[in-house]
Formats: structure tokens, sequence, C-alpha cells
């Protein structure tokens, strides 16, 4: 299996009135085809450029990103996206909602189609009989669920996920890991997962990548051989612990250097 | 049962009670009808001009809805240039606040000036003119503070900026749209007033107003302005309903 994401070298500095603010430096990751890479590292580090480096949506100052063996140079449309915010549209109804990227991907799919496939996601996710609810009549778990299914719809080859259970309580986002899990042998896609939690890190990700601090380069990277859809329990696993202590440490390492930096 | 009774109950009963007191006053004032008019002096004065009331009421309505609409379509306009540009946000902003600082009673007699005799059309301008300014204002805030990540969702699928201003960025306008948009109701009507007043030309309300001001007739006079309020209630809440069709989505649900 080739590497279906792959980094090169990404520098990236944003333009501002006291000069080039640096956000990435060298930077290296490689994702492999149907896997789960979870990148953590201390806040304000440049993660979200990250995604937006691979989205299409911005373009590296010096380096390559590549998708499916082709140089990112323009947005594409196997890309789904999920952010913190879900950023549902309030004026339209759950399934219409999900619907969206289809409208602009697969704009001559007969409506039939478009909404059955949304119908077949919201049930995987638990949403079943929601479909016409309005956003606002959903909790927040549920409008991150609509808002996975959103991203999904079109099949992409990869998906994005820009801290999309960072707002949740603990208890469903420890929900939504599992419906990740899930979603993940129906829906096979090559995941970047941004994140700030260490545990979410080691039982979604199949590797781990630690940025350094600002500006941000891979400073350690770790595999987790674990085939899914993995138990939570997985999660008090002895090797887990042992796993989770290492990235803390490297953590702590990565904010080390930002402080000495800054 | 108990609610829809209240809406309707309490509110009459609270016009009652204000009415009456208005005139209690005039009559323990012991008022003239030439200095003050009281409420039961109000219906006679209607009746005695009641043909006039329906055509300078139907003229005023259709100058101000036609103000109105051009307001729309320009005022739109204009938030849209100055929300998806900052350019010509940074470049329209001090024009706009500047001509909206100016008090439009002194355009009046300007655009008189320049369109004499072009009644119809100078009361038209007036109104428009008055009214946009709220509404350039709410589309160009409601476009620029556009969240980022609604943009992406779109953006990374390769949409043009069109296609996100249309699916995303207008319809998430909508409730502040509405929001100014009551403003420039009430503010055409001004604009509309302010023409028919200062610059008579024998047509609408406000024409027929300045008749009773020159005899002293109070009665005329305020009978005038509450056809002009009664005008005005029936444009907000017409603008309520395109409301509730286009933006209810934004109604919170009393649960």
């Amino acid at each position: 299996m080739g590497n279906l994401i792959e980094i090169k070298g990404v520098t990236h500095a944003y333009k501002t009135k006291a000069g080039p603010f640096p956000v990435l430096r060298e930077l290296d990751i490689a994702i492999p085809e149907g896997s789960f890479c979870a990148v953590v590292g201390p806040s304000g580090c440049g993660k979200s450029t990250l995604t937006r480096l691979i989205a299409g949506l911005m373009f590296p100052d010096q380096g390559e990103v590549w998708l499916h063996g082709e140089l990112v140079r323009s947005p594409r449309k196997t890309v789904g996206m999920a952010f913190q915010n879900p950023v549902l549209l309030e004026w339209r109804t759950i399934l219409q909602n999900v619907i969206l990227p289809l409208e602009i991907v697969a704009p001559r799919m007969p409506k039939r189609d478009k909404e059955a496939r949304a119908r077949e996601l919201l049930a995987l996710v638990g949403l079943e009989g929601f479909e016409n609810k309005r956003p606002s009549e959903l909790s927040g778990g549920m409008r991150q669920r609509a808002s996975l299914c959103r991203s999904l719809v079109h099949r992409p080859d990869v998906l994005i996920l820009d801290e999309p259970f960072g707002a949740l309580d603990a208890f469903t986002r420890e929900d939504l890991w599992q419906t990740m899990h899930e979603l993940r042998v129906k829906e096979p896609v090559t995941a970047v997962l941004i994140t700030h939690d260490l545990r979410e890190s080691v039982y979604l990700g199949d590797q781990v990548v630690v940025l350094s601090g600002r500006p941000a380069t891979t400073q350690y990277v770790m595999e987790i051989p674990i085939p899914g859809p993995r138990p939570l329990e997985m999660l008090y696993t002895p090797e887990s612990v042992e796993r989770l202590a290492v990235l803390r440490r490297q953590i702590q390492i990565a904010q080390g250097r930002a402080e000495e930096e800054a | 049962m108990s609610i829809s009774w209240q809406k309707v109950l309490v509110p009459i009963i609270a016009m009652a009670v204000l009415l009456a007191a208005w005139e209690a006053l005039v009559w323990y004032m012991g008022w003239p009808k030439f200095k003050m008019a009281a409420p039961s002096d109000l219906w006679p004065a209607y009746l005695r001009f009641q043909d006039l009331f329906w055509i300078y009421g139907w003229q005023t309505l259709w100058r101000t809805v036609a103000g109105l609409m051009l307001a729309v379509v320009f005022g739109t306009l204009i938030g849209m240039i100055m929300g998806l540009s900052r350019i010509m946000n940074d470049a329209l902003y001090p024009i706009l606040v500047g001509f909206n600082a100016i008090p439009k009673a002194t355009v009046v007699p300007v655009v008189a000036l320049m369109f004499v005799g072009q009644h119809d059309f100078n009361t038209i301008l007036i109104a428009f003119l008055i009214s946009f300014f709220p509404i350039a204002v709410s589309v160009a805030i409601g476009l620029s503070t556009l969240e980022p990540e609604y943009r992406d969702i779109l953006r990374s699928l390769g949409a043009s900026r069109f296609t996100v201003f249309w699916k995303i960025a207008l319809p998430k306008t909508l409730p502040e749209f509405f929001g100014a948009l009551k403003v420039a109701v009430t503010l055409a009507f001004i604009g509309t007033n302010l023409v028919e007043i200062i610059t008579p030309h024998g047509r609408g309300l406000g024409h027929l107003f300045q008749s009773a001001q020159i005899n002293s007739d109070f009665p005329l006079m305020f009978a005038v302005l509450i056809a002009l309020a009664a005008l005005g209630i029936f444009l907000y809440y017409i603008v309520v309903a395109l409301e509730r069709i286009f933006a209810g989505w934004a109604e919170r649900s009393p649960t």
C-alpha cells in the first residue's frame, strides 16, 4: 500500500505587518492509504494551517503536498472536511445539510440517489429519524455526527478532521470515537485528525504525529499497529498507558522548545 | 385559548385606555379644535375627506414601496460589494457614513431643484436614499462576518465564490437583512413624507397634512398622522410575513 497523503518538507509563513510569521518548517508526514493519522502538538503550532494545505485551500511557501500521487495545486472534489464547529446550515434540514457536498461534486446525481446516500450515512451514525429536523433542534453531539456524515457523503478519499470532537463533553466524545471506528469499517478513507486529546489520538490513530512548537516540524511519530474497530477498553491496556506517557513526554518537549524560542 | 385571548384583548384594552386618557385630557383642559384635537374628532375629520385619504394614502404607499424596493436592490448590491471585497469596503464605508449623516430634509430641496416637477421621481428617490443605508450595512456585515469554516466546506470541494455566496452567505445573512428592512420601512415613510411636506405638489398624505396645518385643522392633522401610522404598520407586518417565509428558520422555538 502506498502513501495516499504525503507532505514533504513543507515550510510556510504567514505574511504579517511585523514580517513573515513562520508556522511550519520542514514538515514531513506520510499517511498510507486507508489509515488514520492523528496529529497532536502544542496549541497554536500550525495544525489548522496543515489542514488547509492538505485541502488545497492554501499552498506552502516551500515543499510539496501530494494526494494520490498528484501534487496539490487546487482544491479537489475528493476531500471531506469536518471542524470543531459543526457549521451546519440552520435553514436546511439535517438531510439537506448532509447532501450539500453532493450538490457541488455531483450536481447531476438524481435527488433520490443523493437522499438515499445521505440517509444511509445518517443511519450509520445513529441519526435515523432526525433527517427532517433542523440543526437547532439537535444536541451538540448529534450536530457533530451530522457534520461527519456531510464530510463523507461524496465518498472522499481524504478526510480532514480539525478537532471535530474538541467542543463535546467527555461522554459524548467517547461515543463519537466509537462511531468513528464503526464508520471506518463501512466508509474506508484516509484521514488526518487534528486533536488536542492524547487519548483520542491513541484510540483513533494508526499513527500519531507529534508536532514541535512553532514553527512546527515533525518531532515524533508513533505507530499504533492495532486493527480497528478498537474497543474503548483498549485505552486502559498497559501498552496504551505506556504510549500515552511517551506522547505526553513528547508534548512537554514540544512546549519547552516553544518557550525557549519565545 | 387564554393565551390567544391575551394576545388580542390586552393590546385593545391598552389602546382604549390611551385614547380615553387623551380624550379626558382635552376635555379637562377645555382645548378648542384649533388648539388640539381629541380622539372623538378624528373620525368626523376622516369622513369629511374620506376620498382624499384613500387617494393620497395610495400615492404615499406606492411611492414608499417603490423607494423601498430600490433600496433593497441597491442596498443589497452595495452590501455585497462591501462584504465580499475588503478594498471596496474601505473605499465605500466613509462615503456611506458621511452621506447617511446628512439630514435628508436638506437633500429634498436639492433634489426638487435638480428634477423640477418630477414629483413622483423625487419622492421615490428620497425614500430610497434615506432607507438603503441600514440594508447595505447589514448585508455587508452579514457577509464579512461569515465564519471561514462555512466557506471552507464548499471551497475545499472546488466550489466557486458565487456558489459559496448563493448557497451559504446569502441565506445566512437573511435574518440580518430582514432586521434592517424593518428599520428601512419606517425610514422610507419618513422620506416620502418629507418630500410631500417640504415640496408639496398636491400629492400624498403629506400634502393633506400640510393643508390641514395651514388651516390649523388639528382633527385633520391627527387623522393624517393616524392614517400614516396605519400604513406604516401595514407595511411593517408585510415585512414580518416575508421574514417568516424566508428566514423563519432563524426563529427559536419557545421551548
